[in-house]
């Protein structure tokens, strides 16, 4: 491992063994990743910021490590940060013009975590604005393209970060996931994603979308990548009081330990039938996609786990419930951007009163999705509808709480696609907010339920060529057992393939 | 169908501080009104014996010892403010001219 596409293409275990064992230096490695992003973001566009202190803060843990200091298992490794994560010294906007250059004067948690762990923050990724949208399309500095064909979405709301990995122009990133936008970028771009159970990994300094939604969590290319950086950024934060007390157990050894021979014999997988092609909206659910989810969930059986059929009739109404909530939550976040603590002013001409210009703030600062969901979300929360619209969205949110809790008596983890299509062209459903919504069918109950999901590719689609990605779910406290059944599936697949997915990829550049 | 009309979602916007054109204000009209339609089947399963849930992970009593740490210099909190003046926020006229 010593050459520039070598070092762009290891995974971040290997690459953090490498830099522990002085074979190759951090600044070696954040080099090549910058190099990269030079020779092919232009294309991609998942950066909407690169850090001038890469290098710097790369040559200080080398510094440290030849001192001798003992830092984290990842130190040394670049990481991409979704612009929705605070950041000193970096620009945060969350996708949006009214936060154009806006530099926090803190660290989110989770970035503050890697910073002390001697990870080296490459830059900013792209997303739709405040993270609503499937699709990066509603990103107010223009879309990411898909690196397996560019012509293509790279899923969204975090698909800055998805396609940073794909196109590897980072081996690991931070993702937010409120209703989908870390799993089903992952599945659309052939890379790994995981939304930790909620309260898992702080949410301080994470820029807030839905705060009953919302959680930080890991992107990389492989399972075992995805548990490193989960055990640095996770863990109790008193600044963020949904955050759980939980002793959390080591998600590398659960991957270690899953990625060994013979670790799936009586596990329990359960197929959620609302969210395959056998469900109520099975229309929905592309062919290639259930030919490879179907194939996955027969190597899982003939490595001894027991796939059984579990119904969660109340999922179908997830999309309806979490489009009430979603909407109302962010309707109440985003009110802090009222043209005076941060971000843009717009003063009408000829002046006027804070509300006037707040108003003029808001029309020029917000795209049309936050838009659309603002004032969808002041209509759920307003008097005469709350009961009719908000108050139902969480009787629903109680129903599909208990469907999982029952689907959980019969099974150890849930499976199902992780997206019901693979990528789509770009443009396609940017002015159609219904079709736009049903991307997140699959990945929605876990956000309302506040359970774990991890998405990982299963392979290509064969009517086009794309990636597949496969979605399991596991108990509230329970993310331990995605890494486990997610690495001991990663493992099987690749001795098919003959080596990852993404060494399948297109060459960019 | 919904009762979404073109009164109504201007009203919604001026409580949101959204100074929305008539344009957008007409396109909003429809597609919220698809939206609303859409998301109203939950009325259908929220019977009067299910509880609300408003948060996947309850937590109750969550404090924390109340000791002097960091904080943010002015200087810092205001540094991404679009105006400031003596240490705080400049805000635009709170009152029109009429009051």
């Amino acid at each position: 491992m010593s050459t520039a596409s070598e070092l762009t293409r290891a995974s971040a275990a290997d690459l953090a063994a490498a830099i522990a064992a002085r074979e190759v230096s951090s600044a070696e490695v954040t080099r090549a990743h910058l190099e990269r992003i030079g020779a092919v973001d232009g294309d991609v566009h998942a950066f909407l910021h690169v850090s001038e202190a890469a290098i710097a803060t790369a040559e200080e843990v080398d510094r440290r490590l030849a001192a001798g200091e003992r830092l984290g298992p990842l130190a040394g490794v670049p990481v991409a940060i979704k612009d929705v994560l605070c950041t000193i010294y970096m620009p945060s906007t969350a996708g949006s013009r009214i936060l154009e250059g806006w530099v926090p004067p803190y660290d989110a948690t989770p970035v503050a975590r890697l910073r002390a762990a001697g990870l080296v923050p490459l830059g900013k990724t792209n997303m739709d604005e405040f993270a609503m949208g499937s699709s990066t399309e509603y990103s107010a500095y223009g879309a990411t393209r898909n690196p397996w064909d560019l012509t293509r979405i790279p899923g969204g709301s975090g698909g800055g970060s998805a396609a940073a990995l794909a196109a590897f122009e980072a081996p690991l990133a931070l993702g937010s996931d409120t209703g989908g936008s870390i799993r089903q970028p992952a599945a659309v771009t052939g890379t790994v994603g995981v939304k930790p159970t909620y309260g898992g990994v702080s949410r301080y300094g994470a820029i807030a979308l839905a705060s009953s939604l919302d959680q930080v969590g890991p992107v990389s290319r492989s399972v075992l990548d995805a548990a490193l950086l989960h055990d640095v950024i996770g863990g109790h934060d008193p600044r963020d009081s949904t955050s759980l007390r939980d002793a959390w157990p080591s998600f590398a050894d659960a991957a270690r330990r899953g990625a060994e021979e013979g670790t799936l014999r009586g596990l329990r997988v359960g197929v959620v039938r609302e969210l395959t092609a056998d469900g109520p909206t099975g229309d929905g659910f592309q062919a290639g996609v259930t030919q490879r989810f179907r194939e996955a969930l027969g190597i899982l059986a003939d490595a001894g786990a027991e796939i059984v059929e579990v119904d969660a009739p109340s999922f179908d109404y997830g999309i309806a419930a979490y489009y009430l909530i979603l909407p109302a939550e962010a309707s109440s976040n985003l009110a802090k951007f009222d043209s005076v603590r941060f971000g843009l002013r717009v003063t009408p001409p000829g002046g006027g009163t804070v509300e006037q210009v707040m108003a003029a703030t808001r029309e020029a600062g917000f795209g049309p999705e936050v838009k659309r969901r603002v004032i969808l979300g002041t209509y759920a929360l307003s008097a005469g509808y709350y009961d009719a619209y908000y108050g139902s969205a969480q009787k629903v949110r109680t129903l599909i709480q208990r469907d999982f809790a029952a689907a959980f008596e019969t099974a150890d983890v849930l499976v199902s696609p992780a997206a019901p299509t693979t990528a789509f062209p770009l443009g396609a459903k940017v002015d159609d907010p219904l079709a736009m919504y049903l991307n997140d069918l699959t990945t929605i109950p876990a956000n309302l339920a506040g359970v774990p999901g991890i998405a990982l590719p299963v392979g290509l689609a064969p009517e086009d060529g794309l990636p597949v990605g496969i979605q399991f779910m596991a108990p509230a406290r329970a993310d331990d057992r995605l890494y486990h059944v997610g690495a001991a599936l990663e493992r099987l697949l690749q001795e098919r393939w003959g080596g990852p997915l993404h060494a399948q990829a297109p060459a960019l550049g | 169908m919904s009762e979404i009309t073109p009164d109504l979602v201007r009203h919604l916007a001026g409580l949101a501080r959204i100074a929305l054109s008539d344009a957008e204000i007409q396109r909003l009209t429809g597609e919220l009104g698809q939206i609303v339609d859409s998301v109203a089947k939950v009325s259908e399963v929220a019977t009067a014996d299910v509880p609300a849930t408003s948060h996947p992970i309850p937590l109750t009593n969550v404090f924390r010892d109340d000791v002097p740490g960091p904080t943010l210099s002015p200087a810092a909190a205001l540094a991404g403010a679009p105006e400031a003046e003596s240490d705080r926020f400049k805000v635009s006229a709170i009152l029109g001219e009429e009051q």
